[in-house]
């Protein structure tokens, strides 16, 4: 195992966001905080309370997800398609890296700014609202995994990608939709019986709602379902990059 | 002197269907410079790309130091370095970590020493904390050198080293490979320059669609393949070549005092003596006689012309 090819390729990825430190770190502080001006003051006004729990602290286990998938996708998928982009790809191909190496170096680096961006959600969210952690563990857990795979999907997708159009046009035409429309603001419960059928197959939701438990120990659909969903999209991610990566799909050709 | 590199029936077929490879086989010498010369699209770029694992290849085997490059990839990539064609680096990071972070990449611990000593040797050591954009295209190809050789690799592949580059770099790049070799570094170029593979080389390649035409001995290859040029000066001026001197295919300047004889050195019968002979006997008088050894550049266009003809034949 080359472990110092690994760790090389991870600072350099968050060398990335030192050199970006101001806007990384305050683009997520002023997000969260639009969002409770405008989901948790306007709306919240409206709907005081979905299942006992305030409407502003309902709110943010899905904002966090919300910005840890779009964070976790947008930073691997950018992390890999940069060197394809500047054709400096070649030295991570002829290094004696293998795959599984060259992925843990970016994901690991996507995954842990998507903790670090997570965590400042957290803190600011503490701003706004009296926040409290049923299963910090469980919490931990959750937003590791979710980052990890979705840190995953972000590099196939950097892969996959041969422009700058393609790599924004899933993470703008799928995930954000499904983030949106998977419970991130709203419980299913307040959705006609038909649409919450819908709502079911939309995998987003099982991760905000597992996530959401975490927090409060409500849940849309039961914990271990979440878990499940997350662990198949992961095995799936983990072996889809191992296909191409073996292939040289889209980077040895 | 031992084999570093051997590759042996290599093809590569890309999916458009072109064939960049063609059952290539080729060996390389420990130590040696080795040319790789031929025209555009002939495979020079894909096939170090292929040594260097950056393109897949269907056929074949690719030892480097008997070390299987699929197989035993670690151990063969760690010995190479390679240096693109295009000038392609991190904008915005410096020398010093992108030369160290090249390091990082084939498993080597940091050794800010050695990274010093490489960085003043190919004098990029007063711009190490300069951005890369900052610098200027010849300080970016040097930077690419010392990224090559950051895990002190055995073999280096330097594709296309001096393209675009001024005059008085190219020779100063020509100096850095000689203290490579010096060194003990195996040099491996592609290039489009024939006086470049003729001022540094050890060994000339020629390739052309996919496959090897020739490899020999520079040396060899000009004293083998050769022409010469025969220069003969003339005292008084002459306004046309003499219907004598018809068969010779000569060449009169423009000045009308020299004529240019083109002979092959290979023939049993050079004509030289039958053309004295006959210049004599029409009393034309000379000042100075010289020969002139043909180029590598003759010898690859003879040779890729040859190589172009057969296969329109076959």
């Amino acid at each position: 195992m080359n472990w110092i090819g690994v760790k090389s390729i991870y600072l350099h990825e968050m060398d990335r966001m030192r050199r970006t430190l101001f806007q990384s770190l305050i683009s997520p502080f002023i997000s969260t905080s639009l969002y409770f001006v405008v989901f948790g003051s306007a709306i919240g006004s409206r709907i005081t309370e979905i299942e006992g729990i305030s409407y502003g602290s309902f709110i943010v286990p899905g904002m966090i997800m919300l910005t840890i998938l779009t964070q976790s996708i947008s930073n691997a998928s950018f992390g890999i398609f940069f060197p394809k982009f500047t054709n400096t790809v070649y030295e991570l191909l002829a290094a004696p890296l293998s795959s599984i190496e060259i992925i843990l170096g970016f994901v690991g680096a996507a995954a842990t700014k998507s903790l670090i961006i997570g965590t400042i959600i957290i803190c600011t969210a503490g701003l706004f609202v009296d926040l409290h952690i049923e299963h910090p563990f469980i919490m931990m857990f959750f937003l590791i995994l979710t980052s990890v795979t979705f840190a995953l999907f972000g590099f196939l997708i950097g892969i996959w990608a041969d422009n700058f159009e393609k790599l924004q046009l899933i993470p703008i035409l799928i995930i954000t939709p499904l983030v949106f429309l998977g419970g991130s603001f709203y419980s299913i419960n307040m959705l006609p019986e038909f649409w919450q059928k819908i709502s079911l197959l939309n995998p987003v939701l099982y991760l905000v709602s597992g996530f959401r438990w975490s927090f409060y120990e409500i849940a849309d659909v039961s914990i271990i379902t979440s878990l499940i969903t997350i662990l198949f999209f992961l095995f799936s991610c983990v072996l889809i990059i191992s296909y191409t990566f073996a292939k040289g799909y889209k980077i040895k050709n | 002197m031992s084999e570093i590199l051997q590759i042996s029936k290599v093809s590569k077929i890309y999916k458009n269907k072109f064939q960049a490879l063609d059952n290539l086989t080729l060996s390389i010498n420990e130590g040696e410079i080795f040319a790789l010369l031929g025209p555009n699209g002939a495979g020079k770029s894909t096939l170090i790309n292929t040594i260097c694992g950056i393109l897949n290849f269907d056929n074949g085997d690719i030892t480097v130091n008997n070390f299987d490059i699929k197989k035993q990839y670690r151990e063969a990539r760690s010995l190479i370095g390679i240096v693109p064609q295009e000038l392609n680096l991190e904008a915005f990071e410096t020398v010093w970590n992108n030369v160290n972070y090249s390091r990082g990449l084939y498993g080597k611990p940091s050794n800010h020493e050695y990274i010093e000593k490489l960085l003043k040797e190919l004098s990029l050591w007063e711009k190490k904390d300069n951005k890369l954009r900052e610098l200027s295209g010849g300080m970016k190809r040097r930077v690419l050198i010392a990224k090559a050789l950051s895990h002190e690799p055995k073999i280096l592949f330097l594709d296309e080293p001096t393209a675009s580059v001024d005059v008085e770099l190219r020779k100063d790049m020509w100096e850095v490979v000689k203290r490579l070799k010096k060194n003990g570094v195996t040099i491996i170029l592609t290039t489009h320059y024939i006086e470049e593979a003729e001022e540094i080389a050890d060994r000339v390649g020629i390739i052309n669609n996919g496959k090897i035409i020739l490899v020999d001995e520079k040396e060899n290859l000009i004293k083998k393949l050769g022409q010469k040029i025969l220069k003969i000066e003339l005292v008084n001026s002459i306004k046309e070549i003499p219907t004598d001197l018809k068969n010779f295919n000569l060449e009169l300047n423009q000045e009308k005092n020299s004529l240019t004889y083109i002979y092959d050195t290979k023939g049993k019968n050079t004509g030289i003596t039958s053309l004295l002979s006959e210049i004599k006997n029409l009393g034309i008088q000379l000042k100075d006689i010289s020969t002139e050894q043909s180029s590598l550049e003759s010898i690859f266009l003879n040779l890729v012309k040859e190589s172009e003809n057969e296969l329109d034949r076959g």
